[in-house]
């Protein structure tokens, strides 16, 4: 037993594998229900407009519709993730806000029944002037999508920390670069479905959820029901990103109906009502203004955003907070003033897509540093390296960082991919670049105020010792959760990982946690599940002892043998000693709860960023651009993270996989489309275009070592925090390819192609 | 050509015999009912996934007597008289085909709702081609769209796959 641990570490084949890779694995839109319904929400066809009547009597009568419903069969209060901005209903009352917004639903016996009884809805609108720029949405004349927010500003954000005036007027370079990010939607390939079913005073949904306690709280609020009549639980999650983090009227509505008949009822978005439901990447208007010394070293940073929120809040204030809180954490520097602005506008709400509001700010930040870099003569990999955060530090708006090993990590992928023999020195069209991130793992507080903890678990030893059942509230949308905490309850009790089963994402089944969002489960939930394995492991260690002649702390417990330390030859099995615990003093159960100690500052907002550690990425690109056409080939890519303690290497290298490439879609193809009515003219998945396995380039992912000691056995994030490089580093690489800086989010080929003319132009004019 | 009833509404429906995974399953459908669905509803194979019903994503694919297909561009009626296999019909028994046992040994799997489409696709491609060239492997997934992946170990775990030939 030379190795430090048994089962983490180790990647371990994930437990969801063969159910997925058969076919057997039950997604919410899978499962039948007896007597089931479909349901279906009809939704505006106009940005903005007054509803004037709603005359459902036709859709009623058509045969096989069980129930049609409007805003006049449901409760009226008003809902939102952000419970500072509680905006929407279950059904507009009074007027629509976006082409999709909610305006009716039915549930029949069938889905072409469905679909004709919502073509004999009768809506008669008044449509309203609507506004689609955040800019226009500011006048003081723009019609306003909410009435409760003057000039459409739905939040407004003042920092300032240092002295940001006088740190510019001392330093030997100020510059001031305008940057734009553009509207992005998560795009997991299952569409969101639920299944309600409201039996008489208990309302159980089955759905695709990031979160089913968030969804729990708002549905039993929405409906004035206890907690505990609500139970949300999801099977298979065919991804998520952010997207289905909230709860939508798929349940709120799912629900009424379901209450309505009596019956179970399904509802689903199609890919369509998917773009419209939306909560993606906010589009980001970001001016940054840097000023530095002759080394290149940072003195002060003005970021000066404004974002489009679209007509409702869902997670926006957190979005637009993190959209300045997180760009302190990569570079050291004192003096720092962020102003934001989130303006509402006749579009779908945006949200919280991975990497949360952070992408495309670290785009803009790594753009302007290498605009500095090639001001200054500095090399951009040098830059990065004199500003590089340090371990046990703390950011001017007051984030502990114990553990970073940026240095490391920048070191690392400059030479891993030869940057020294590169920069500067490819031939024409190709091009090189780099750029950082970092993320939270896990948000220091819940998204509503509360004093639950942030996760908790029960371990179950099975009577007989031969299997182990670990109950966690935490949700596997595709990442592997549900494995790395298998693994985690292994290694902390000294038992198989093959022999664990989990039961998770459950309000009823399983013990409370948040769930899946702000790159959290790791750290959170495996410090729950932690503290619940040693538990178990514990009360064997105890019950066991005086059997074997010592006392429990001269045992130890690994791989299924409980033995002596001092001597491992006088051992039992962990099955032996768990029956003999059951029959002594019944169930063997373990619990675990972990709360996050109090972080952060106090002034206004200073919650939003707080996490027990961060991780750090460096990443570098190489990309080869077509001059004739503008066609952007990334070819090879090097992502070097720190992550903190590897649980699963497998499992973590595919989240940088993954991670990445939706950066790169973002970064070069992804973009929401409108008409001038506000009208999405490309919801769908080849128009919006998502990259396929030809776009993907040579990817190497590798690790800098640390071990952060507020995460159980030292882990930090890597799933979100992966994403926040990418756009900066590919808008670096595209820059050293084509001499030209494009500021606006895709690089599209187009855009490339008109930056190569511009250039050729001017060259000419010379 | 199918037999047909017209129900009471007047609306015709067609006597299919689907042949799925080896067995024939005998169905009645309207003219316009996809393949996807009645897989899915009437036979119970939710293996194969719906994802935007557009022809997009490939979440739906099956093999129409070998070739890969998006079973939400095929009409129910169409598909009578092919062999039909969708992901419930790859692995034996309790044994795994050796590409899907390579999904799960290389990491190539993570929300799952793109792998049997992946699978079959990549099946079909090993079936024609034992040896393919990294470039054949992407392209041939290439019209199965993955969010989680990156494509990266889905690569690899069919070249590692064709590599047990």
């Amino acid at each position: 037993m030379s190795q430090e641990y048994a089962v983490i570490g180790k990647s371990v084949p994930r437990n969801d594998g063969w159910d997925k890779v058969t076919g057997k694995a039950k997604y919410t839109g899978d499962l039948k229900f007896p007597n089931l319904l479909v349901g279906k929400i009809l939704t505006s066809p106009h940005a903005h407009a007054r509803i004037l009547s709603i005359d459902t009597s036709e859709a009623e009568k058509l045969p096989g519709v069980k129930a049609v419903i409007t805003h006049e069969d449901v409760p009226s209060v008003k809902y939102g993730i952000s419970p500072a901005r509680w905006d929407e209903n279950i059904f507009c009352i009074d007027k629509v806000r976006f082409v999709g917004d909610k305006v009716a639903a039915v549930a029949a016996v069938d889905e072409e029944t469905v679909y004709k009884a919502l073509k004999l809805i009768k809506v008669e609108y008044e449509v309203l002037p609507a506004v689609f720029d955040p800019f226009e949405a500011m006048r003081e004349d723009a019609p306003l999508v909410q009435e409760e927010y003057p000039r459409n500003i739905n939040t407004e954000i003042h920092q300032n920390f240092g002295d940001v005036d006088k740190a510019f007027a001392e330093a030997y370079y100020v510059r001031t670069d305008r940057f734009k990010g553009q509207r992005t939607y998560q795009s997991p390939i299952e569409p969101h479905s639920a299944i309600s079913h409201w039996d008489r005073d208990k309302l159980t949904i089955y759905s695709s959820t990031q979160s089913p306690h968030y969804f729990q709280y708002y549905i039993a609020r929405e409906f004035g029901l206890p907690m505990g009549s609500v139970r949300v639980l999801k099977t298979h999650i065919g991804g998520g990103f952010g997207g289905k983090l909230e709860p939508t009227g798929l349940e709120f509505a799912g629900a009424a109906l379901s209450k309505l008949t009596g019956r179970p009822v399904r509802m689903f978005y199609d890919r369509h009502d998917m773009f419209a439901h939306n909560r993606g990447r906010h589009a980001q208007f970001m001016e940054l203004k840097t000023g530095v010394d002759k080394d290149g070293k940072i003195l002060a940073v003005h970021a000066n955003f404004v974002m489009d929120g679209g007509a409702y809040t869902s997670l926006g204030v957190a979005s637009a907070y993190y959209a300045g809180a997180l760009l302190t954490i990569p570079y050291e520097f004192d003096n720092y003033k962020f102003d934001m602005f989130r303006v509402n506008t006749n579009l779908p709400a945006c949200g919280a897509q991975r990497g949360h509001g952070h992408p495309q700010p670290r785009f803009a930040f790594e753009s302007h540093l290498d605009n500095i870099a090639q001001e200054l003569g500095i090399d951009p990999v040098e830059i990065r390296l004199r500003n590089a955060r340090k371990s046990q530090t703390t950011t001017l708006n007051e984030f502990k960082v114990e553990t970073c090993a940026l240095t490391e990590a920048l070191e690392k992928a400059r030479d891993l991919s030869n940057w020294r023999e590169k920069k500067g020195k490819l031939t024409s069209g190709r091009g090189i670049g780099i750029g950082v991130g970092s993320f939270v793992s896990g948000a220091g507080y819940p998204i509503y105020r509360t004093d639950l903890p942030q996760a908790s678990a029960v371990i179950k030893v099975n009577e007989d010792g031969s299997e182990v059942t670990l109950y966690s509230g935490s949700v596997d949308i595709g990442q592997g959760s549900d494995t790395v905490l298998c693994q985690m309850a292994a290694e902390a009790m000294g038992y198989l990982y093959e022999k664990i089963r989990i039961v998770s994402a459950d309000t009823e089944l399983a013990p409370h946690d948040f769930g899946a969002y702000a790159s959290r489960q790791t750290l959170m939930s495996g410090a729950a599940v932690k503290q619940a394995g040693e538990e178990v492991k514990a009360q064997l260690l105890e019950i066991s002892a005086p059997g074997m002649g010592v006392t429990a702390e001269e045992l130890d417990c690994r791989e299924g043998i409980i033995f002596v330390k001092a001597n491992p030859e006088i051992s039992r099995t962990f099955g032996e000693v768990a029956r003999e615990f059951f029959v002594k003093k019944g169930p063997l159960v373990g619990r675990g709860v972990y709360h996050v100690p109090k972080l952060g500052g106090k002034f206004k907002g200073a919650a939003v960023g707080t996490s027990p550690a961060y991780s750090f990425a460096a990443q570098i690109a190489e990309v080869n651009i077509d001059e004739e056409t503008g066609e952007v080939k990334i070819e090879e890519v090097w992502d070097v993270h720190d992550c903190g303690k590897v649980i699963n290497p497998a499992l973590l290298h595919a989240q940088v996989h993954g991670a990445f490439y939706m950066g790169m879609g973002e970064s070069v193809w992804e973009q929401v489309l409108f008409d001038d009515k506000g009208r999405i003219i490309n919801a769908n998945l080849a128009e919006y275009r998502l990259p396929t396995a030809l776009d993907m380039p040579r990817f190497h992912s590798d690790l800098v070592d640390t071990i952060d000691p507020n995460g159980p056995w030292g882990v930090k994030e890597v799933g979100e925090g992966a994403t926040t490089p990418v756009m900066g580093c590919i808008s670096n690489a595209i820059t050293d390819a084509i001499g030209v800086r494009i500021n606006s989010l895709p690089l599209s080929y187009e855009k490339v192609w008109r930056a190569i003319q511009e250039r050729k132009k001017n060259k000419s004019g010379e | 050509m199918a037999r047909t009833l017209t129900d009471d509404q007047g609306i015709k429906r067609y006597l299919v015999n689907l042949k799925v995974n080896g067995d024939t399953h005998t169905v009645m459908v309207k003219g316009n009912a996809l393949l996807v669905n009645v897989l899915r509803e009437e036979l119970d194979l939710t293996g194969t996934k719906k994802g935007c019903e557009l022809g997009d994503c490939g979440s739906c694919t099956v093999l129409l007597d070998g070739k890969p297909v998006n079973s939400c561009l095929v009409l129910a009626v169409e598909a009578e008289g092919s062999e039909i296999t969708t992901i419930e019909g790859v692995a034996r028994n309790e044994n795994l085909d050796k590409l899907q046992e390579s999904f799960v040994n290389n990491a190539a799997i993570q929300c799952g709702y793109c792998t049997p489409g992946m699978v079959l696709s990549a099946k079909a491609l090993l079936t024609r081609n034992p040896h393919p060239s990294e470039t054949e492997v992407r392209e041939a997934i290439s019209g199965n769209l993955c969010r989680c992946t990156g494509y990266v170990n889905i690569v690899k775990a069919v070249l590692a796959a064709a590599e047990q030939e």
